[in-house]
């Protein structure tokens, strides 16, 4: 079918590069995107737009600290660990920062190891993300709860403006649950590398779109660090 | 090739049971019929609250409602109508049908998805209408929700009516991504061969730059509605400022009400849009198949759909003039709205030239087709009034905005629904709609709707505020605008009343209606051209068809009929159309 389709419609030339190929691309027929599949274009579409919602989420926090009359709270204090005694600003954050972008690290291998087939590989390195995946939620749910100890509420904050309990609950606790939901993705696709669901397919491509959503969600948690947590 | 092995595994088992066929299936013609009759079921109740409001508006002594139901039928009117009619319908209904077939598909591209976003809609409908048998019943805070009046008691719905309409929102929302995200990937890379981006018909373009819009306006509308619940049940202050309701100091303070007007017309501009842009592309088909000539300027109708979209993105503040918002904004806010116009006018242009000097059949599609024209361009141009900062400030919040927004948003598109239904439904069902019945619906409808909303306009311009139970008392009302009250109420009963002529003629012609044939309106664009009416599973019987032109070929010089179908292989007839593009299909 490939062959004599590519026949039809005269791709037999050579493709052309840069901008012409982009010309070529959006008046071709058939398909916008050639070499892309239909998973991989609505998992594009559909980070597109997620972005606007945690965008639009990260854009509602800083309204709402612009206009409490209350002062914010300084994070450097409010997310500070003592270890041997010594107050260690953004200790915790910092470390769950790490282990997220190593994630996305664990995560590139494993889409890797899928195209070249070596599917224990591919689900070892899955099996991976989603142990570094969970102890970021776990991590998560420690500040959470040394937080709630510290009086801190979505009504309410001891520290100052309430909006920073409001906030704080609300925009990680979103970026939680996709971070949960993508360890159970992972956790589903590793168990179909190792069942051979790809290699009779032939096709890894499923890792990959996976992939795209775990890195996603980590380019997320970059914007959330940076703006809620170090400004 | 990654395309043909995600082809392969696409496969299109054809459903066996009359449960997988019709309740649980996954075909976009079904998943298509069920999302139009619960979007028109459910409008139907819209149509009656609408009824009752009206009733109280020309009959205050009636006593039909009270002053909080008013404010309850209002609030779930104005959603219905807006959200889980119009946007279910174009996307869900017209989407859902006409893509695949348009592009030569055999389905969407993930079928079951496509299932899902038809339950979750199902499920968000049934949520929101759930919201009446609640304590308290639904919230009557006005379509826009505002906070804080929308959480603070007092507000009919306060406690319970307000979850229920944000949860039903949410809900909405992830069947609205899931169908949008189906119906752009199915556009972009699930055409037929030979079916360039630039040979699709008008209606898809419409709809694909509405799916998109969706896709990004959406979140803005359920970013607003996580807080508010938020603010509502948990008590954060996202939205509330300090506030004293009922002499007591609420447990709020330092938020934002401008934030949700910001979130929420973010969404609720571009919504106008993702309900006007496929009534555009679904009108500008009408009018070129039943006025048998070429659409006039298609590329420029291409591009001026891509620019509302885009700019509709830039205008949401114009909703927002007087709240309190730095006038500065409603500078750029004015032109940005101003500019908007210029796509518009271009297309209302495109379709007046269509129509010049074409073999015009006044078939009720196209009745309709033309009724939306002029109802459109009438309530455009009271936008232009609107839409200027300083005409905006006396006339907001007057019966001359709820005369625009009907005419422009409300009537103009229902207008298309109708035609297009009219035009569709011998592919659905492979019978005719009965004609005289239907040229009575169009003139009832269309008249009436003149009847209703013109006189709205004066009462704006007089000064009659929109959203109040009663005008009783009120010494700058003159007895002529109560009089008029009653006129409109009069008519509005009538119109409602007279759709029992279209739900007839929809029932009765699905099983009684004269047989079509195939292709009943000589139409050029592919979902005529099927090798079964109604198509069949997989729509396209052994092998999907090849497409050799654009959708638009009607009384070439030359042809032997007056319309070349887009499967016809002779070549194109040098149309300024764009041409063959450089994967022209030989086959």
């Amino acid at each position: 079918m490939t062959d004599s389709t590519a026949q039809q419609q005269g791709t037999s030339d050579p493709p052309r590069s840069g901008w012409q190929r982009v010309v070529d691309d959006w008046s071709a027929d058939r398909q916008t995107f050639p070499r892309v599949s239909w998973g991989k274009t609505m998992m594009w579409i559909f980070l597109l737009s997620d972005t606007f919602v945690f965008g639009l989420l990260l854009v509602g926090y800083m309204a709402v600290r612009l206009t409490t009359p209350q002062p914010w709270p300084d994070t450097s204090e409010v997310f500070a660990l003592t270890v041997a005694g010594v107050e260690l600003p953004l200790l915790l954050i910092a470390i769950m920062t790490f282990i997220l972008i190593t994630s996305s690290g664990t995560m590139a291998m494993a889409v890797n190891y899928g195209y070249q087939r070596r599917r224990g590989l591919a689900a070892a390195f899955m099996g991976l993300t989603a142990l570094l995946g969970l102890s970021f939620v776990g991590m998560q749910a420690f500040e959470w709860t040394d937080l709630i100890g510290k009086g801190v509420r979505p009504w309410d904050n001891p520290m100052g403006a309430p909006q920073f309990g409001a906030a704080f609950f609300m925009i990680t606790g979103f970026h939680g649950l996709h971070v949960s939901i993508g360890v159970v993705l992972l956790l589903i696709i590793a168990r179909r590398v190792l069942r051979g669901d790809y290699d009779r397919s032939g096709n890894y491509e499923a890792v990959e779109i996976t992939g795209l959503y775990w890195h996603f969600v980590d380019l997320v948690w970059v914007f959330i660090f940076a703006f809620f947590y170090l400004l | 090739m990654a395309y043909s092995a995600a082809a392969e595994t696409h496969e299109h088992h054809e459903p066996q049971s009359f449960v997988t066929r019709y309740i649980w299936s996954q075909d976009h013609k079904v998943i298509a019929i069920q999302y139009s009759l619960t979007a028109i079921s459910v409008g139907l109740v819209a149509l009656v609250l609408s009824g009752i409001m009206r009733i109280q508006l020309g009959f205050p002594d009636s006593g039909v409602v009270d002053a909080a139901t008013y404010y309850q039928f209002m609030t779930m009117h104005g959603m219905i109508m807006v959200v889980y009619l119009l946007t279910a319908l174009f996307l869900g209904g017209f989407g859902n049908y006409l893509i695949p077939l348009m592009l030569g598909a055999r389905d969407m591209v993930f079928p079951y998805v496509n299932m899902l976003s038809y339950w979750f809609y199902l499920l968000s409908v049934i949520v929101l209408l759930a919201s009446f048998f609640v304590p308290g019943g639904p919230t009557g805070a006005g379509w826009t929700l505002y906070p804080p009046q929308a959480i603070t008691p007092g507000t009919p719905g306060a406690d319970w009516g307000i979850i229920t309409m944000l949860v039903s929102l949410a809900i909405f929302i992830v069947a609205a991504t899931m169908g949008g995200l189906n119906y752009v990937t199915t556009v972009l890379q699930c055409r037929c061969p030979g079916m360039t981006l630039m040979r699709m018909p008008l209606s898809i373009w419409g709809i694909f730059i509405a799916s998109i819009m969706a896709l990004l306006a959406f979140p803005a509308l359920f970013v607003a509605a996580v807080m508010l619940i938020m603010d509502n049940t948990l008590g954060t202050s996202f939205f509330m400022p300090a506030v004293i309701a009922m002499g007591q100091q609420l447990d709020h303070e330092g938020g934002s009400p401008l934030l949700f007007q910001h979130l929420f017309w973010f969404f609720g501009h571009p919504e106008v849009y993702i309900v006007a842009l496929p009534a555009f592309g679904l009108v500008s088909d009408l009018i070129s198949t039943h006025a048998r000539k070429n659409i006039f300027g298609y590329h420029m109708m291409v591009w001026a759909i891509v620019a509302i979209g885009v700019l509709s993105f830039f205008v949401w503040a114009h909703h927002m003039y007087v709240s309190g918002m730095n006038l500065s904004f409603g500078y750029f806010f004015a032109i940005s709205t101003l500019v908007i116009a210029v796509p518009t006018a271009i297309k209302v242009y495109n379709w007046i030239l269509t129509l010049w000097r074409g073999d015009i059949h006044l078939t009720v599609p196209m009745l309709f087709a033309v009724g939306f024209i002029i109802t459109f361009v009438v309530g455009g141009l009271t936008g232009l009034f609107l839409g200027n900062v300083v005409v905006d400030i006396p006339l907001a919040d007057t019966y001359f905005v709820v005369a625009h927004f009907h005419m422009v948003m409300g009537v103009a598109p229902i207008l298309v629904v109708f035609g297009a239904i009219y035009h569709w439904f011998p592919k659905l069902t492979g019978r005719m709609m009965n004609e005289r019945l239907g040229q009575l619906h169009f003139w009832i409808t269309f008249l009436g709707t003149y009847a209703i909303y013109f006189p709205m306009h004066y009462l704006g311009v007089l000064g009659m505020p929109r959203r109040y139970y009663a005008y009783e008392d009120y010494a700058f009302i003159p007895q002529s605008a109560h009089d008029l009250n009653t006129f409109i109420t009069v008519v509005a009963l009538a119109v409602a009343i007279s759709q029992v002529l279209f739900l007839v003629n929809l029932v009765w012609s699905a099983f009684h209606g004269k047989p079509s044939g195939d292709n009943p309106w000589n139409a050029a664009s592919l979902e005529w051209q099927t090798p079964d009416t109604p198509p069949k599973h997989g729509n396209w019987g052994a092998s999907v068809p090849v497409v050799h032109r654009w959708p638009y070929d009607y009384n070439v010089p030359g042809a032997p009929r007056d319309f070349i179908p887009q499967t016809d292989p002779r070549p194109e007839t040098g149309e300024p159309h764009g041409g063959p593009g450089p994967q022209e299909g030989k086959a």
